[in-house]
């Protein structure tokens, strides 16, 4: 099996590849929890002018029926008008894409952005929606029964890392 | 017709005799054998000891057959090895009238199951204001007078009720609960009620009337017997009347032995009782009054309550548990507890509410009525509604197992129940 | 003791039926996961599809159109369906029993019955007698409980105090009657606040006041010294005169909250009420508008909070 890519060099491609496309009305929003460490890092080094949004879909999961409340889920909190923004949804790894499609719906309660560009560090196979990342870091080969994960150590340092699924 | 019952082990709480022995019983009567028995009862393994009495069963007729009928609490009764039972006057309408005694007494001799004792209601309705027609209603057959639940809350109308039937010394039956105190209440007053937010019953409300029943009595000589103690407070006040001479008796809720508020849990409309269960520190007290003779027997108090009743919030819930079947086994646990012999504890539920009844039966010795159990004391059984001969299903201790199951129960020389 | 009936076989939250034996873990789940209720609740659109489809009863045997209002609001904010039941004008007049309404409402495919009853312990009995997949949350039962506004209360706490460890918290006027305070005692010992009081006339104390683990007072001067949240309760009116008080106006000179008997609490302590209150009774206006005051803010808390329990019990935890 090949080795899993560095997670700090993929943040560093994304810079490169998103600072093209940064514009006046572009703002960013990271997804809880691993999607909120990757946008800290993008928002940081793309300078943008509004300040970084963070979500939790918690409450907008299709699963809740039959999995309940989320562990611990954060509190929302977009702190700039939404309204015809080029918002950048930031996320940690590109799976199944039903979070995303909970982000959507979340972000669409704050109000109507021009457009949404999706960014992951990583995606793999196994979408379950018709959702697709517009820049990602690294395509990776997960095998069956494994999931992949982003962790941020003491030091504040990103790494991928692959893990039995629950 | 002549009964004799074989080699059980006879125990008679009256005289303490507890060894293996025939009875013999002749024309209802318990007798030396002489001539071929009709009929021969095995006892081997069993116990046989003198049929139960209990002072306090509600048959709930007239008035409240939906709740219960004579036919199923008879039933219940002589299953329970309950062979004489006293009923309160708390029917619909109140035992106020020789008539109504009257009606109730021949039903009950009809159906041939264990003796039926009428207590009669001390006012009329039970509504504290006029003296019933005591003389009347004795001759009719009540053996007491009582308010059964309702607190006669007017002191005038008491002292007089007790200096008539001092008068004519008619024994008269009744609880010490304060009226007003326990207006509104349905919880002893103490951690459990604050918990739950139940409206409280104060112990002092048991102590006040005690303590104006006492003076009463001291005043008017009247024979009271004190039903219900509930708090180890009214139980030091009892112990002291006695000490000083007064002629009092009195008994406890067999239920009142072995739960406390504690068992009130989340909100268990079957721990609604009147008197409420009270705090650990009664219970034991309780206990240990019945043991050391201060109360001088257990009743059951036996109130059957309609499903409906008790599937209600705690506090709209009808007090009340079933009782007759449960006497034994509680009787037994509570002996246990105790340390008692099996003579000792059974002479609360025989030969001491016998005495208090003024009847011959409680005792197994020849001329005694022939009323006797057999029971298993180690037989174990699960207290179902299935199981439950009584149409009152409501039992705290509904669906576990207790120990002590009557075999046979013979009332007047006939076996009015095997199992 | 039996198994507490509010937990599933798993220690989840099946049921919120009263604080009292709540682990210290749910708690603060629940106030947690109101936390990220606030968020919503300030944005345009008010709203998350968590219980979309879902059926809310709104049982009222009581009236309370606050309350019923708050429930109302929380689970439109869920996105579930709410069906207002005035039960105190309709079945019960007719004899229908407490159990049988259950039943008939449970025959329309409800999810959550939000209970209110006037009797201790009602909803505990609606809770045994409902199918597995429905939930009950008690809105308030006689004196026992009132669950969601003692968390809506330890919700304002922890927002303000920040910890619960080192508090003092005093809860005055009648205690007997109030299932507020009941729920919020149980809360404050469960998350470990050292010292709760309660003050008032000892006719508005019960019995086994101390068992639940809080000191009483009967004097506020002694009461609210150091405190550093005081509860205010609200005095019923058909209480304020009779064999309980003497008057309205006794009960306010040695037990209403005015800006003076506050000057004893600490310089930074905060003053709730669950409302609706008596101003001049319990509590003076000038405090109840005053800057210690979070009155106010205490309403919003509580649709965040009956938000969280409402997802945490129908979504099994």
């Amino acid at each position: 099996m090949a080795a899993l890519p560095d997670a700090e060099k993929l943040c560093a491609q994304l810079v490169r590849a998103l600072q093209g496309v940064v514009g006046p009305s572009t703002a960013m929003v990271g997804i809880h929890t691993g999607g909120a460490w990757v946008a800290e890092r993008l928002h940081a080094a793309l300078a943008l002018k509004f300040p970084l949004g963070l979500l939790d879909p918690a409450f907008y999961r299709d699963d809740y029926a039959k999995q309940g409340l989320a562990k611990d889920p954060k509190r929302s909190k977009i702190p700039f008008d939404v309204e015809g923004k080029d918002l950048l949804l930031v996320d940690d790894v590109l799976y199944t894409g039903r979070t995303v499609r909970a982000a959507m719906n979340e972000l669409f309660d704050y109000g109507r952005p021009a457009s949404i560009a999706l960014v992951v560090l990583a995606e793999r196979d196994g979408r379950q929606l018709p959702v697709c990342a517009q820049h990602a870091g690294a395509r990776v080969e997960v095998p069956a029964g494994m999931r992949l994960r982003l962790r941020r150590d003491a030091e504040g340092r990103l790494s991928l890392e692959l893990e039995r699924a629950a | 017709m002549r009964l004799l019952i074989k080699g059980g082990r006879v125990v008679d709480p009256a005289s303490g005799r507890d060894a293996l022995g025939d009875v013999f019983v002749a024309d209802g009567r318990i007798a030396q054998p002489v001539g071929t028995p009709d009929r021969t009862l095995d006892a081997r393994g069993l116990v046989v000891a003198p049929g139960f009495i209990d002072l306090a069963a509600r048959l709930r007729e007239p008035g409240y057959e939906y709740k219960a009928t004579l036919e199923s609490e008879m039933e219940a009764a002589v299953a329970g090895g309950v062979t004489s039972l006293a009923c309160p006057p708390d029917t619909d309408p109140p035992l106020d009238e020789p008539g109504l005694v009257d009606m109730l007494r021949r039903r009950a001799k009809a159906l041939s199951r264990a003796r039926v004792y009428p207590v009669g209601a001390l006012t009329v309705k039970l509504a504290g204001k006029q003296l019933t027609e005591m003389a009347e209603l004795t001759e009719s057959g009540c053996v007491a007078f009582s308010q059964a639940n309702v607190a006669l809350a007017d002191t005038q109308v008491l002292w007089r009720a007790l200096q008539y039937a001092a008068t004519f010394g008619f024994p008269v039956w009744l609880r010490a609960e304060d009226a007003w105190l326990a207006r509104g209440g349905v919880a002893h007053d103490g951690e459990v009620a604050t918990r739950l937010g139940l409206a409280g019953i104060p112990a002092f409300a048991e102590t006040i009337a005690l303590a104006q029943l006492l003076e009463l009595v001291r005043a008017t000589g009247a024979r009271v017997h004190v039903c219900r103690i509930s708090s180890a407070a009214g139980v030091a006040m009892l112990r002291r009347a006695k000490h000083d001479g007064l002629p009092l008796t009195c008994d406890v809720g067999i239920h009142h032995l072995h739960l406390s508020e504690m068992d009130l849990g989340y909100f268990d409309s079957h721990c609604r009782l009147e008197p409420p269960l009270r705090s650990r520190r009664d219970r034991e007290a309780l206990a240990a009054a019945l043991a050391d003779g201060t109360i001088d027997c257990a009743v059951s108090d036996h109130t059957p309550v309609d499903e409906d009743q008790k599937l209600l919030p705690f506090g709209e819930a009808e007090p009340g548990a079933t009782g007759l079947e449960l006497l034994l086994p509680l009787a037994l646990k509570w002996g246990m507890e105790m340390k008692l012999t099996l003579a000792q504890t059974l002479a609360r539920i025989t030969s001491g509410p016998a005495r208090i009844l003024g009847v011959a039966s409680g005792r197994i010795e020849p001329g005694a009525p022939g009323d006797l159990v057999l029971f298993d004391p180690d037989a174990a059984w699960r207290a179902t509604s299935a199981a439950l001969k009584s149409q009152g299903k409501n039992t705290p201790f509904l669906g576990m197992e207790l120990a002590g199951r009557v075999r046979a129960t013979v009332v007047d020389g006939h076996v009015v129940h095997e199992a | 003791m039996p198994r507490n009936p509010q937990l599933n076989g798993n220690g989840e939250l099946q049921h919120l039926l009263s604080i009292e034996g709540l682990p210290r873990e749910i708690l603060v789940k629940i106030l947690d996961a109101a936390e990220s209720f606030v968020g919503v609740t300030e944005r345009d659109i008010k709203k998350v599809p968590l219980l979309r489809g879902k059926s809310v009863f709104n049982l009222f045997f009581e009236g309370s159109t606050r309350t019923r209002t708050t429930f109302e609001i929380a689970a439109k904010r869920l996105s579930a369906d709410v069906i207002n039941l005035n039960v105190a004008a309709s079945s019960t007049a007719k004899g229908e029993s407490l159990l049988d309404t259950v039943a008939n409402l449970s025959a329309m495919q409800a999810d959550i019955f939000v209970v209110r009853h006037g009797s201790s312990g009602a909803p505990f009995l609606v809770a045994r007698h409902v199918k597995p997949h429905e939930h009950v949350i008690n809105a308030g039962d006689g004196r026992h409980a009132h669950p969601t506004q003692g968390l809506l209360d330890l919700y304002t706490i922890r927002h303000y105090k920040k910890e619960f460890g080192g508090l003092v918290v005093a809860i005055v006027g009648d205690v007997l009657h109030s299932r507020v305070a009941r729920s919020l005692i149980h809360g404050l010992t469960t998350l470990g606040v050292p010292e709760v009081r309660v003050i008032g006339p000892q006719t508005l104390i019960p019995a086994g006041a101390s068992a639940l683990g809080v000191r009483v007072f009967h004097s506020m001067r002694e009461g609210l010294k150091d405190a550093d949240v005081v509860v205010m309760l609200r005095l019923q009116n058909e209480r304020m005169s009779g064999a309980l008080l003497p008057s309205a106006q006794e009960f306010n000179k040695h037990y209403g909250l005015s800006l003076e008997k506050l000057a004893l609490a600490r310089p930074d302590a905060i003053v709730m009420h669950p409302g609706p209150m008596n101003r001049g009774v319990e509590i003076d206006s000038s405090v109840a508008d005053g800057p210690h005051s979070v009155i106010l803010p205490q309403v919003t808390f509580g649709i965040s909070v009956r938000m969280a329990v409402m997802s945490m019990v129908a979504g099994g935890g």
